[in-house]
């Protein structure tokens, strides 16, 4: 499998960003942590944006730098997407758009300008100037003109940041559109777990320019020595696929290693790959498969890990066939049914939201 | 009414100050690119340089290019070694002189619109296969197009009002270096107000239009941008 290898030691004022990694080039990839810690530097370093003596850069077959090699920003077949939309102000939107597209050979040329403004759903701005657009809708046209340079590897720097709630909830679904119908690897810096959890395959955590974990992104949500374990927003992330429908209760069936959840119904067909999203806070444990319960998805468990969460409260993971959850609980309760790891335990899970 | 002498001055003076004008853009942009970019410590130095003709009084830089391009200065000598007329009293040796007097009236305005423009749309250029030669022609001068207008006829209508260097190293030779300024001062010289206030007015009117024109047009550009 083809991946990307990357070395760099980068000297900056308020911290030194020093990582060694190599990833599959394929997928979403996040590059995650707290801001100020190295994401956007390392992203720009991909991309020949930064100056970085010392570095070393394989992405592929193809070297972009070592030593004193080093192909410059215009010559990686990169898509770069700022935080903010930074379109040409005095260029209208499709002109932005083929700024880089008319500046790759045409033998290159894999996505066109047509299927870049469609995954985008812009084409009612064409002819605008930029300054007439909303920021949601720069941001798209930004993706873009970014997805029609046909690039190897998409870079994409917080690009929901400057966004407010309402316009990342626009922009998202297109993102995840790329996710699934072009098959190019997206490196995305993000200091949001949910848009992490929505996109990422695997998750690269950085803090204080060091990478501090890096694997799944089902398994370092759920690593308890990471803060994104912790928490209200502690969820875990499943990946399961529709099974079948229950057209009497209008429900959807989605199964997974530990057994299938059941759902309001999906307009899904059978076998659609799914990601399912459970917050710990809605996960409760009991020994015994309880009957006379109105939650329907109740899972036989084994507990791996508990640690404390607060003084009243204790994060567990546990185990759901392949399938890692977190629940949180309070003190007492893990102490009246005397949790310990290996336990056997039955998992009822309160809610659950589908991602995709 | 206007003379022929008079016509004449006007001719060369606007011959004068187009020539100077196309010279400072062509040398001026990349002395404005290199301060707007530069993290040299030193650069304040050039800028100060740069800066010089906005407060010496005319006749000194006057005074020091007629040493310079003087048959005995360095520069005067180096032409004559090439095999040059020597340039003191000629058109060409206007041209050097007005170079220098109006330099920062087209470097500031070029400066100032590189550096507004910022480093953003150049590295977003980049990440759009654009290598640095294409970056500049393609959305650095469009972006700056407003600096380019100021930075042109404010070196233009400079080198117009442009006196004591003339004076100095140009003399006043009619049909070869005399210029609409010194004709002014002649007529005034000769009590011919008559013809001082024709050739005033009109200079007058003239400048006013051009700037109207830059600040006119300057303004709707910077609705479009932001």
């Amino acid at each position: 499998m083809s991946t990307i290898e990357a070395r760099f030691k980068i000297q900056r004022e308020s911290f030194t960003l020093d990582v060694d990694f190599t990833i599959p080039t394929r997928g979403v990839t996040a590059l995650f942590g707290p801001s100020g810690c190295g994401k956007t530097t390392l992203l720009r370093a991909i991309a020949g944006l930064e100056a970085t003596p010392h570095g070393y850069l394989r992405v592929g077959d193809a070297i972009w730098q070592q030593q004193t090699h080093f192909i410059p920003p215009h010559q990686r077949p990169v898509g770069y997407v700022f935080q903010e939309p930074s379109l040409f102000a005095h260029l209208n939107v499709l002109n932005n758009l083929k700024y880089g597209q008319k500046r790759i050979p045409v033998a290159e040329q894999r996505i066109s300008l047509d299927h870049a403004i469609n995954l985008l759903g812009i084409e009612h701005l064409l002819m605008r100037s930029p300054a007439q657009l909303s920021g949601g809708e720069q941001q798209r046209v930004a993706i873009a003109r970014a997805l029609a340079v046909s690039p190897h590897i998409l870079l994409m720097d917080e690009p929901l940041s400057a966004l407010d709630h309402q316009r990342k909830q626009e922009i998202l679904p297109y993102l995840e559109s790329l996710h699934d119908e072009l098959n190019i690897p997206l490196l995305y810096v993000s200091h949001s777990p949910e848009e992490v959890a929505r996109l990422a395959d695997q998750l690269i955590y950085l803090e204080g320019g060091k990478i501090t974990a890096s694997a799944p992104v089902e398994q370092i949500l759920t690593q308890l020595d990471l803060p994104l374990a912790h928490g209200d927003e502690a969820k875990a992330l499943i990946h399961a696929q529709v099974s079948h429908h229950d057209d009497h209760y209008k429900l959807t069936h989605l199964s997974f290693s530990g057994g299938a959840f059941a759902v309001a119904q999906k307009q899904f067909a059978i076998g659609h790959p799914v990601r399912l999203q459970v917050a710990a806070r809605d996960v409760s444990l009991t020994l015994e498969r309880q009957s006379g319960t109105s939650i329907l998805n109740i899972f036989p468990a084994t507990i791996e890990e508990i640690v404390d969460e607060s003084p009243s409260q204790k994060m567990v993971r546990i185990r759901v066939g392949d399938a890692i959850l977190l629940s949180r609980i309070t003190r007492k309760s893990a102490s009246q049914l005397r949790l310990t790891p290996g336990k056997a335990v039955y998992a009822q899970i309160k809610s659950v939201a589908l991602l995709s | 009414m206007i003379s022929s002498t008079d016509l004449t001055a006007l001719l060369i003076t606007f011959k004068l100050a187009a020539i100077t004008t196309l010279v400072l853009l062509l040398l001026g942009t990349p002395l404005a690119w290199w301060l707007s970019r530069s993290r040299w410590r030193y650069k304040f130095l050039i800028e100060a340089v740069v800066a010089l003709p906005l407060i010496l009084p005319p006749t000194v830089l006057g005074f020091y290019l007629l040493v310079m391009i003087g048959p005995h200065g360095p520069l005067g000598q180096l032409s004559a070694m090439a095999g040059f007329q020597p340039l003191a009293f000629t058109f060409t040796g206007l041209v050097v002189g007005s170079v220098f007097y109006s330099l920062p009236f087209v470097v500031q305005p070029l400066q100032g619109a590189f550096t507004a423009i910022g480093q953003r749309p150049l590295e977003v250029a980049a990440t759009l296969r654009a290598s640095p030669l294409d970056r500049f022609l393609t959305v650095v001068m469009p972006l700056a197009r407003p600096g380019f207008l100021t930075a042109a006829v404010l070196g233009f209508a400079h080198t117009v009002g442009e006196f004591g260097v003339v004076l100095m190293i140009g003399g006043n030779i009619p049909g070869e270096t005399q210029v609409l300024s010194i004709a002014i001062y002649d007529h005034v010289e000769m009590l011919e107000y008559g013809q001082a206030h024709w050739l005033s007015g009109g200079l007058l009117l003239l400048s006013f239009l051009l700037l109207i024109t830059v600040y006119g047009i300057n303004r709707r550009f910077s609705v479009v941008q932001p």
